[in-house]
C-alpha cells in the first residue's frame, strides 16, 4: 500500500490511506462529522452541506464528505464558523419542514431530529407560509410525504446503485423539488423498502409500519429471515406479541442493511386469520379440533402399532425448520421409528457439489465472497428474483471493486446490465456455454461460480472439473430455495445420508417414492406441502402433518399439529452458502408450538428417549457429531454467521433424489408466500422468472 | 419515434461525440434539438430520448423538470424571453417586461391566442454588458429600447 497521509483533526494526529474522505478519517479517531447525504457505499452527493468543516488555509468551509485527506491538512470540525454553519443549514432544512414529529413514524429515530437536538437552533426566522404537499401512496409498501423530505438523494441512490432498479428520481427544482416514482403516480419496482429505511427523516414511510407504534415501544429481536436461502438477518420490531416491522438498520449480519420485501415485510403470515391454532383430528371424515394430549396420544399409538406391524412410515421434513429440529427429527425417525424413509424437497445439488469437491479445501463460497471475488460466474439462475441478497452482493462488488460478472442464462436477468459477458443458453445446454468463457475467467485471477438447479448430478462434477482446469482459485455456491434447505440436507433429511453426509446403513424412499408407494402405512409431513400437486397413492396411509396452515397436504391429514414459524422459535439455520446463524424467538402465537416441542411431546407419548430436546443442547450434539458444524459458539451467540466446513471426502449417494427449485420469485415464497397479504398485494406479484 | 433527416443526423453526431457508455451526456442537447422540431417535450419524446441515451424515462423527467428551457407545454412560434435580473433591471428591463405583457395581453409562460408569440421572464442570460437584453428564440437583442421592442412585437404578430 502507498504511504499513509498524515493530517490533524481537532488537534489529533490522524493517519489515513490516500484517497480517504475526511469524514471517514475523522471516524477512525472517534470524531463524528454530522452528515445527511453522505452514505457509505453509495456515490457522493454533497447535497446537504451538513458536513462542512474548517480546513486551515482554505478560504471557505469545505464539505468533509467529498474532501480527500491531504498531507499536512489541519481540519477543525468544531470551530465557531462550523458550529454556526451547521445551525444555519439546519435552519434551512427546517424552513419548510412540517415539524410534525409527534405523528411522524420516524420520531425517536430520526436523523434530522437528532441533529437539530444536537447542533440546531431552537428557533426559526422563517415566518412565511410553508409549502404543503399532500402525502402520496405509491404502492402498498411505499408512501411519500414530500414536505418532510430533506432532498438528501439517499433513496434515489440506493434504488439505482444498490438495487439496480432506478425507480426513484427527483423532479422540479428548488423548493419544489420532489422525489418522484418511475410510473409518475405509482411505483413499479422491487418493493424492497430499502428507500424507506435509508431515508433519514419520515418522508418515505411503509404501508406496513406507518402510524403503528413508536420505535421505543417495540422489542427489537434480531433473527434470520425465513424466506429464501440467502439467510439475511432481519430485526423484528415486536410489540404485544405482534411483529410490526422488520429491518436491519444496525447493518449487522451478513446482509448489512439489505433486505428484500420478504425479509422486511413478509412476516405477516404470522397472524393470518387462517393460521392453525389447535390440533385437528379427522373424525368421521372431517377434521375437528382436538386437545394436544388426545391428538398426540392418537399419533403415538398409531405410529407404535404401524412400527410393530412392520408397516412403512415415510417422513417428509421441511426446508424452513431449524437444524436442531431436523437433527432431532431424523433421530426420531431412524432410531425411534426404525424407518429409513426420510427426505425433504431438494432444490439444489449440494450433495453432488460436496462430493465433487472431495479433497479440496476452501472451495465453498460464503456470501462475503460474492462481494470480494474478482469475477463471478452465474449459471442458470435469476438472482434478482430468486436470491435477492446474493444479487445485491454481486452488484455491490461490481460497483465498488469493478469485479467482472459472467452470466449463463436462458433469458434476460438483471445482472446483464453490468455483466462483462452474457451467454444465452437454452435450459439444459448451460454447461456447453462454459468452454467459451474459460480464457476470460482464467485472466481474472479468482472466481466464484454460482449455480442453480440447472446444474445437477454429473453436470456438477463437470463444472468442478471445468473450475479446476482454470488453474486459479475457484469457489462454488450451490443455490437452494429456502432458509434452511441447506441445513435440512446437512442434518440428514435424506433417505441415503445421515447428518454430515455419512452413508445411511439402509437407503430409504425419496419423497416421490413415498407418495407413489401404495403400501405406505403412514406419512408424517413436517412443514412441507408434497401433496400440493401430487396425490398420495396409498389410500390407507395414516397422515400426520405439522404446519402453520391448512395446506393441500394438511387437508389429506388424519392429524394436524399447529406449528410455529421461524419467527416464533429459537435454534439455528444454515443458508445456501452453508453459513449457520441463530434464530431468536420474537413472539409466540397462541396454540402453535415449535416443531421441536411437538417432536419431543410425541417422543414422550411413545416413551422414546432420544436425548436432549432443548435447541441449545441439540446444537451441542450437532457441533460434536455433524461434520463441519464444529463452529465457534461465540460467533453464533453474538449474532454472527459461521461458515460450515462440511465433509471432505466422497459423498455416497444411493437414492435417486429429484432436485428441482420451486422457482419462487421476489414476491412468492412457497406456502408462506400464499399467506402473506403484503406479498400478494403489490402489483408486481407474483413476478416472473426468465425460465418458465 | 422518428425525426427529420437533419435532426437524425444531428443526433448521430451528438451520440458519436461521447465515449461508449457515456451517452447520457447527450441528453440535454438531444432534448433541445428534439423540442425545436416537435415544439414541446411530450411523454413520447421523453421515452424516445431515454432510449437513445440509455437512461430511464424518469431520469429524463428529472432533467426536463429542472431546466426551464425544456417545456412540457407548447410555446409560441416565437419565444420571447425578457431578462429582469439586476443589470437589466437597472437599465429598464422590468419596464420592457411590463410593456410586453401589456401589448401581447399575456403573462409569464403564456402564449398569445393565435399561437404566434410566447413570453417568459428570465433571470440573467449572460448579456449584462449590453443590458437590457432579450432573447428571441435563440437570438440575442442587446441594449433594447421600448421602441425596438414595440416594433419587434408588431413584426412577430404580423409575421404569422
Ligand atoms: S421499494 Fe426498493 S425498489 Fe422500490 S423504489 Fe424503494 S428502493 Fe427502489
Ligand atoms: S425521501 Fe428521504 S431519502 Fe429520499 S431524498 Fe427525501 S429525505 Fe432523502
Ligand atoms: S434475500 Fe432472501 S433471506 Fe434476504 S430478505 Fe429476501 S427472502 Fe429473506
Ligand atoms: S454529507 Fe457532506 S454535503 Fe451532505
Ligand atoms: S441581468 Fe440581464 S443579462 Fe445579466
Amino acid at each position: 500500500m502507498s504511504n499513509p497521509v498524515n493530517l490533524t483533526i481537532n488537534g489529533q494526529p490522524v493517519q489515513a490511506p490516500p484517497g480517504t474522505l475526511v469524514i471517514d478519517a475523522a471516524k477512525t479517531v472517534g470524531i463524528q462529522i454530522p452528515a445527511f447525504c453522505y452514505y457509505q457505499g453509495l456515490s457522493l452527493q454533497a447535497a446537504c452541506r451538513m458536513c462542512l468543516v474548517d480546513v486551515e488555509k482554505a478560504p471557505k468551509l469545505l464539505a468533509a464528505c467529498t474532501l480527500l485527506v491531504g498531507e499536512g491538512m489541519v481540519v477543525n470540525t468544531e470551530s465557531p464558523a462550523v458550529v454556526k454553519a451547521r445551525k444555519d443549514m439546519l435552519e434551512f432544512l427546517l424552513s419548510n419542514h412540517p415539524l410534525d414529529c409527534p405523528v411522524c413514524d420516524k420520531g425517536g429515530e430520526c436523523e434530522l431530529q437528532d441533529m437539530v437536538f444536537r447542533y440546531g437552533a431552537g428557533e426559526s426566522r422563517f415566518t412565511e407560509v410553508k409549502l404543503h404537499v399532500d402525502e402520496k401512496q405509491w404502492s402498498p409498501v411505499v408512501f411519500f410525504d414530500a414536505p418532510r423530505c430533506i432532498l438528501c438523494y439517499r433513496c434515489v441512490r440506493i434504488c439505482d446503485e444498490g438495487l439496480g432498479v432506478k425507480a426513484l428520481g427527483i423532479t422540479n427544482r428548488g423548493a419544489y423539488s420532489e422525489i418522484t416514482p418511475n410510473m409518475g403516480t405509482h411505483l413499479e419496482c422491487d418493493e424492497c423498502g430499502s428507500c424507506i429505511d435509508i431515508c433519514p427523516v419520515g418522508a418515505l414511510t411503509s404501508g406496513i409500519y406507518r402510524y403503528q407504534t413508536r420505535p421505543w415501544e417495540m422489542e427489537h429481536v434480531g433473527t434470520i429471515c425465513t424466506h429464501c436461502g440467502d439467510g439475511c438477518k432481519t430485526t423484528l420490531g415486536v410489540r404485544n406479541s405482534e411483529i410490526i416491522r422488520g429491518n436491519n438498520r444496525d447493518r449487522s449480519g451478513i446482509n448489512g442493511e439489505f433486505l428484500c420485501i420478504k425479509g422486511r415485510y413478509g412476516f405477516d403470515f404470522v397472524n393470518h386469520q387462517e393460521r392453525l391454532q389447535s390440533p385437528l383430528v379427522r373424525v368421521d371424515g372431517k377434521l375437528e379440533e382436538a386437545s394436544w394430549s388426545s391428538a398426540l396420544a392418537l399419533v403415538a399409538a398409531k405410529f407404535s402399532s404401524i412400527e410393530s406391524a412392520g408397516g412403512k412410515i415415510g417422513v417428509v421434513g421441511s426446508s424452513r425448520t431449524t437444524n436442531e429440529e431436523n437433527f432431532y427429527l431424523q433421530k426420531f425417525v431412524r432410531q425411534g421409528l426404525h424407518s429409513p424413509h426420510i427426505d425433504h424437497r431438494r432444490s439444489g445439488d449440494v450433495a453432488g457439489l460436496l462430493d465433487a469437491l472431495s479433497g479440496k479445501t476452501g472451495a465453498l463460497a460464503a456470501t462475503a465472497d460474492l462481494y470480494t471475488a474478482n469475477s463471478l460466474l452465474v449459471i442458470g439462475a435469476d438472482l434478482a428474483q430468486q436470491h435477492p441478497f446474493l444479487a445485491f452482493q454481486i452488484r455491490a462488488n461490481w460497483r465498488h471493486h469493478q469485479s467482472r460478472t459472467y452470466v449463463v442464462a436462458s433469458g434476460p436477468v438483471r445482472e446483464d446490465s453490468f455483466a462483462t459477458r452474457t451467454v444465452q443458453a437454452a435450459p439444459g445446454t448451460e454447461m456447453d456455454a462454459l468452454a467459451g468463457l474459460a480464457d476470460s475467467l482464467r485472466a481474472a485471477g479468482n472466481l466464484v461460480i454460482v449455480f442453480g438447479d440447472a446444474v445437477q448430478g454429473d453436470a456438477v462434477r463437470r463444472l468442478v472439473d471445468f473450475g479446476s482446469g482454470l488453474g486459479i482459485p475457484v469457489k462454488y455456491l450451490c443455490l437452494v430455495d429456502y432458509s434452511n434447505s441447506r441445513g435440512a440436507l446437512d442434518m440428514g433429511l435424506a433417505p441415503d445420508l445421515l447428518p454430515g453426509y455419512r452413508p445411511a446403513p439402509e437407503t430409504g424412499m425419496t419423497v416421490a417414492q413415498m407418495l407413489a408407494d401404495k403400501d405406505l402405512a403412514a406419512l408424517w409431513v413436517v412443514g412441507a406441502n408434497p401433496l400440493e400437486k401430487t396425490a398420495l397413492a396409498s389410500s390407507s396411509a395414516f397422515v400426520v402433518v405439522q404446519d402453520l396452515f391448512l395446506t393441500e397436504t394438511a387437508q389429506r391429514a388424519d392429524v394436524i399439529f399447529p406449528a410455529a414459524s421461524a419467527y416464533e422459535k429459537n435454534g439455528t439455520v444454515t443458508n445456501t452458502c452453508g453459513e449457520v446463524q441463530r434464530l431468536q424467538k420474537g413472539l409466540g402465537v397462541m396454540g402453535a408450538k415449535p416443531d421441536l416441542d411437538i417432536f419431543a411431546l410425541l417422543a414422550r407419548h411413545m416413551r422414546l428417549n432420544l436425548g436432549a430436546t432443548q435447541p441449545d443442547k441439540i446444537f451441542e450434539e450437532i457441533r460434536a457429531s455433524v461434520s463441519g458444524y464444529n463452529v465457534a459458539p461465540m460467533v453464533l451467540a453474538t449474532g454472527g454467521a459461521a461458515l460450515t466446513n462440511p465433509v471432505n471426502g466422497r459423498v455416497p449417494q444411493s437414492a435417486a433424489a429429484a432436485i428441482a427449485s420451486s422457482r419462487d420469485t421476489l414476491f412468492t415464497s412457497g406456502t408462506l408466500g400464499r399467506y402473506s397479504k403484503i406479498l400478494g398485494n403489490v402489483m408486481e406479484a407474483p413476478g416472473g422468472l426468465y425460465q418458465r | 419515434m422518428t425525426f427529420s433527416q437533419e435532426t437524425e443526423a444531428r443526433f448521430e453526431r451528438l451520440l458519436s461525440s461521447y465515449p461508449e457508455g457515456r451517452h447520457r451526456a447527450a441528453l440535454i442537447p438531444m432534448l433541445m434539438y428534439a423540442q425545436d422540431e416537435v415544439g414541446l417535450v411530450t411523454q413520447e419524446l421523453k421515452e424516445e430520448v431515454a432510449r437513445r441515451c440509455g437512461v430511464t424515462p424518469l431520469q429524463v423527467d428529472e432533467v426536463v423538470g429542472y431546466y426551464t428551457m425544456l417545456r412540457s407545454k407548447p410555446m409560441g412560434k416565437t419565444h420571447l424571453q425578457i431578462c429582469t435580473n439586476i443589470s437589466c433591471l437597472l437599465r429598464g428591463g422590468d419596464k420592457l417586461w411590463d410593456q410586453a405583457c401589456h401589448k401581447l395581453g399575456i403573462g409569464h409562460n403564456e402564449v398569445t391566442a393565435d399561437g404566434a408569440v410566447s413570453l417568459e421572464e428570465v433571470e440573467c442570460i449572460g448579456a449584462c454588458s449590453w443590458a437590457p437584453a432579450i432573447q428571441v428564440n435563440y437570438d440575442f437583442r442587446h441594449n433594447v429600447t421600448p421602441d425596438q421592442l414595440d416594433k419587434l412585437m408588431d413584426q412577430l404578430r404580423g409575421a404569422q
